[in-house]
């Protein structure tokens, strides 16, 4: 097990490293670094001392250990946009994505698997054909355009809900937080259930085939063949054994939240990363492009990380390192 | 192939009928968008026949509006009905060429993996998995992003080029590893070997016996793949990082139509919706339908 | 004479098909007196399986049993509502599949898939629940049950997965085992004490078998009666050593002949000409006819039924006309 652990750990590391090397190719060779590092408005001298400092002519190996470096101390330099480090920019739009990620995440998976459940066990029945209808809409759906319906209806025609920015938020420390206020919740709802549908419709699909799959083995035949209760057979061995692939596939679509956040944010107006991440593309603003890049990167192999070690926690399989001794 | 579309296929689909609407509904879109240049009723980009006295009109059956512009116009009196035709014609392009692109790329490589193998497969594969485990629209704002600083001044061709490309790498790795599958498969295959005894150059036997094997899932794939490429452009669009302006797309037009909500235009945004998802969905259900019926194990 | 356990009266099952119906079994008599075993062979598709599955109400849509009776003990469970054949199945009717790999749910233990169907049956208290498959665990010969009743079923080998499979079969004190091909998943060394153990445990727990296989070995190890099927049909049944060393059908004789014998009695291994006719193309008269080497004119208008001839019945015209009375 420890073994396992070290090995993913490495495999983080280059995957890490890999991602630092395109940003950093990014940084070099697709705009001017040095302009990427004090803005634009940066004079002549401070653009030569700069240049000595950063030692451009050193050869490429000691530039790009620098460049890691500095990422690893979050170090990315000034926007070019908006003059400010690419690293406050971070630090300030971080929990706005977070925090509607962590529950659109919440409304996916409550909603989306027992939506999985019934429509594979009731298959054919006139609610399951009605459900897979709705995902494949969630499906063919782009966000975007589920949060223009939205606004539409919530905000235009009923004009119950509000259509833009975050609301009222506390602030607690560096973190600012929308959860605290009815106000901050009143502005959340939107923009969370359009962020949850495409994966609400992914993980009901995911399930419903899963628990299908599932109920068509031998070991549900034999349970049958038992006579186990139909509740057991259904909420103990299937619904067990469906939700262990369930359960990576949900945590690798955790990190897509947080890129579709991208989307979302930009409908809503939402100040998260991914609203200025989108405005980063727009202006080329290369350190804020490279900087992104590398936290979305930390994010997913974080998560990929702990999906792994959930697995073995939840498939017994994979904990025996051998299997016991013949007869 | 030729055997399927007699038999099973043509069966199968004559007796789904949600194949059937779906394939309906998608010929009438692509007929649309194809002879846009003859059906539509107005041209929205010729800017000699906009008349801003008719701008902002409700679509015909709403009090206001008028049978010269069925589904209403915009701030700038384009007709919308004629600017989805147009716009469908953009959504459509890029989104086939992309995944042609896609398929070209993803065949190619899975080819090369699966014949060649050893650490240039090993490499290739390392790709795909890092590529899987990101979302598209990422590695598609990222290249998109690239090409802008690259070529900030470019004109039209190329960024749709750029954009085709940022779209096509999103889904080539399906595709790969199918036919890396097929590929390997095959390259065991006796065959193989005796080709070689006699001279004959051995890809070029592989190729004509892995291809009709992987012909099938790729359709498939493709098929399904074509919706998703679809949208990617339209929430590119969308997001103000896809087709250039001038040409506008759906999703442009649903970007555009966005800040007349509040003001009460709402066509000006739902129409151009509403045919991005008949088209998504027309082409999702032919998807489905096409890998439920060449899926062996439920026939 | 003792009452039978099981009785199948004229069962026919059929598979509405796209292209037309298929009839899978047709007109399959048989019974099983309590305590004893009824081996069934035939090839592939002979409908052995169906058989069993019918009998424990495990039916797959679209196949359905479309006439015929099932009676346990004297009442009717073909026709029962869904819940009451829960009720008998495990109970009165236990199961065994082939594969004791993918019978076992590999996510529960050993030891709580069989308290779990002890106590779906029985009103036992978790301990005693746990007591009584320990005891379990150790009759089919399973070393240390104490400690490996924990066990995950990966952790076992195929012979000790299907001891534990049988385990489970028995747990809820059935009167009748319905085991499908329980031995050809294993390699033949294991076999053997496969098959003892399934003897001795249901002569000790006074349980009757209806042992289908294709294994004439098999048969000859382990039954009482035997009951030969082809394409559907029951072609003919009777005590095993007469049915083996007497065979009255043709095909039976095939059979037979097809068997290699280690005292070297035969120069050639008998090859019976043709294959099983496939389901939508059974033909008319006897379904064994085109293969026939003894066929004749009545063979290919009339279906023999089962008619007596010595110890064994069999439905052949060959029979019928020597005795020229139906059974």
């Amino acid at each position: 097990m420890l073994a396992f652990i070290i090995r993913r750990l490495v495999q983080a590391v280059i995957v890490m490293l890999t991602v630092a090397f395109i940003a950093f190719m990014l940084f070099q060779y697709v705009g001017d670094p040095v302009t990427n590092l004090l803005g634009q408005d940066a004079t002549p001298e401070q653009r030569a001392q700069l240049r000595a400092d950063l030692g451009l002519d050193a050869p490429f190996p000691i530039q790009f250990a620098r460049f890691v470096g500095n990422a690893v101390r979050g170090e990315f330099g000034l926007s070019l946009r908006q003059g400010r480090t690419v690293s406050s920019l971070i630090v300030e739009r971080f929990p706005a994505t977070v925090e509607l990620a962590m529950v659109a995440a919440v409304i996916a998976l409550a909603a989306g698997i027992p939506m999985g459940v019934y429509a594979a066990l009731r298959r054919g029945r006139f609610g399951s054909q009605l459900l897979m209808m709705v995902s494949l809409l969630g499906v063919s759906l782009p966000t975007f355009l589920i949060g223009i319906l939205l606004i539409l209806f919530f905000a235009v025609v009923l004009n119950i809900l509000p259509s833009f920015g975050r609301g009222e938020t506390v602030a607690l420390g560096s973190w600012t937080t929308g959860w605290l206020t009815v106000d901050g919740w009143r502005h959340l709802v939107l923009p969370a259930i359009t962020l949850s549908v495409f994966q609400l419709a992914l993980i009901m699909r995911l399930v419903r085939a899963e628990m299908l799959e599932v109920l068509r083995t031998d070991y549900i035949k034999f349970a049958r063949a038992r006579g186990i209760t139909d509740r057991s057979v259904y909420f103990g061995h299937a619904l067990k054994n469906t939700l262990v692939p369930v359960i990576t596939i949900t945590g690798l679509q955790l990190g897509a939240l947080i890129a579709f956040a991208i989307i979302t944010e930009t409908v809503f107006q939402w100040p998260g990363m991914g609203l200025l991440f989108i405005q980063a593309v727009q202006f080329a603003d290369i350190p804020v492009m490279a900087a992104y890049l590398c936290l979305i990167a930390l994010i997913f192999v974080l998560i990929n990380l702990f999906v792994d070690l959930l697995y073995f926690a939840v498939d017994p399989r994979l904990r025996v390192e051998r299997p016991a001794a013949a007869h | 192939m030729a055997l399927f579309l007699d038999g099973d296929l043509w069966f199968s689909f004559k007796h789904s009928p949600t194949a059937v609407l779906a394939a309906i509904i998608a010929t009438v879109c692509i007929v649309c968008a194809v002879f846009a240049n003859w059906i539509a009723p107005h041209n929205p980009f010729d800017l000699a026949t906009l008349d801003l006295i008719d701008s902002r009109l409700p679509p015909a059956w709403l009090e206001g509006g008028s049978t010269k512009y069925l589904l209403g116009t915009d701030d700038q009196g384009r007709d919308i009905l004629s600017a989805l035709m147009y716009g469908s014609r953009i959504s459509l392009l890029v989104g086939l060429a992309s995944v042609a692109l896609s398929v070209l790329i993803g065949v190619g490589l899975g080819l090369l993996s699966g014949f060649v193998g050893g650490s240039i497969d090993a490499f290739i594969m390392r790709v795909c998995d890092v590529m899987l485990s990101f979302p598209s629209i990422l590695v598609a704002l990222l290249i998109d992003g690239i090409g802008r600083a690259l070529f900030p001044n470019a004109h039209d061709t190329l960024a749709f080029s750029v954009l085709v490309f940022a779209i096509a790498l999103t889904g080539w790795v399906q595709y790969a590893r199918t036919v890396r599958g097929s590929t390997m498969v095959e390259r065991n295959k006796e065959y193989v070997q005796a080709a070689r005894v006699i001279g004959v150059a051995s890809w070029r036997v592989m190729f004509r016996h892995v291809l009709p094997n992987v012909l099938g899932p790729v359709l498939v794939l493709a098929t399904i793949q074509i919706a998703g490429a679809i949208i990617t452009e339209a929430t590119l669009s969308f997001l103000g990082v896809g087709v250039p302006p001038t040409s506008p797309s759906l999703g442009t037009l649903i970007r555009i139509g966005q800040d007349f909500l509040f003001s009460g235009e709402w066509w000006i945004t739902i129409f151009p919706g509403a045919m991005l998802v008949l088209i998504a969905l027309s082409v999702n259900l032919l998807g489905d339908w096409l890998r439920d019926a060449l899926n062996p194990r439920l026939r | 004479m003792t009452a039978a356990l099981l009785e199948v009266r004229h069962l026919r099952v059929e598979f509405p098909t796209r292209r037309g119906t298929l009839v899978a079994l047709d007109d399959v008599s048989f019974d099983i007196a309590p305590g004893e075993i009824l081996g069934v062979v035939g090839e592939s598709g002979a409908g052995k399986s169906l058989t069993g599955a019918s009998i424990i109400g495990l039916l797959e849509p679209p196949g359905r049993i479309a006439s015929g009776e099932i009676l346990l003990e004297g009442r009717r469970i073909d026709n029962l509502p869904p819940d009451a054949m829960r009720g008998i199945r495990g109970r009165q009717i236990g199961a065994i599949f082939q594969d004791p790999l993918t019978s076992l749910n590999p996510l529960y233990t050993v030891g709580r898939q069989l308290v779990e169907t002890i106590r779906t049956h029985l009103p036992v208290s978790e301990a005693e629940a746990r007591e009584r498959a320990v005891a379990l665990l150790r009759e089919t010969g399973i070393p240390a049950a104490e400690a490996r009743i924990d066990q995950y079923p990966h952790q076992f080998s195929g012979g000790m997965r299907q001891r534990v499979v049988i385990a489970l079969a028995l747990a809820a004190e059935p009167k009748l085992i319905v085991a499908d091909e329980p031995t050809t998943a294993l390699d033949v060394s294991i076999q053997a004490q496969i098959i003892s153990l399934l003897k001795r445990l249901t002569r000790d727990h006074g349980a009757a078998v209806m042992l289908v296989t294709h294994d004439m070995g098999v048969i000859a190890e382990a039954s009482d009666r035997v009951a030969v099927m082809y394409a559907g049909r029951v072609v003919e049944m009777g005590p095993v050593q007469d049915v083996i060393h007497r065979p009255a059908h043709p095909y039976t004789v095939g059979l037979m002949g097809s068997i290699p014998s280690m005292d070297g009695s035969r120069d050639r291994l008998l090859q019976i000409e043709g294959t099983m006719p496939r389901l939508n193309a059974i033909p008319a008269g006897c379904a064994f006819n085109p293969r026939c080497p003894r066929v004749f004119e009545r063979c290919r208008r009339e279906r023999p039924n089962l008619m007596t001839t010595g110890a064994t019945r069999a439905a052949c015209w060959l029979v019928g006309q020597a005795t020229g009375a139906a059974a």
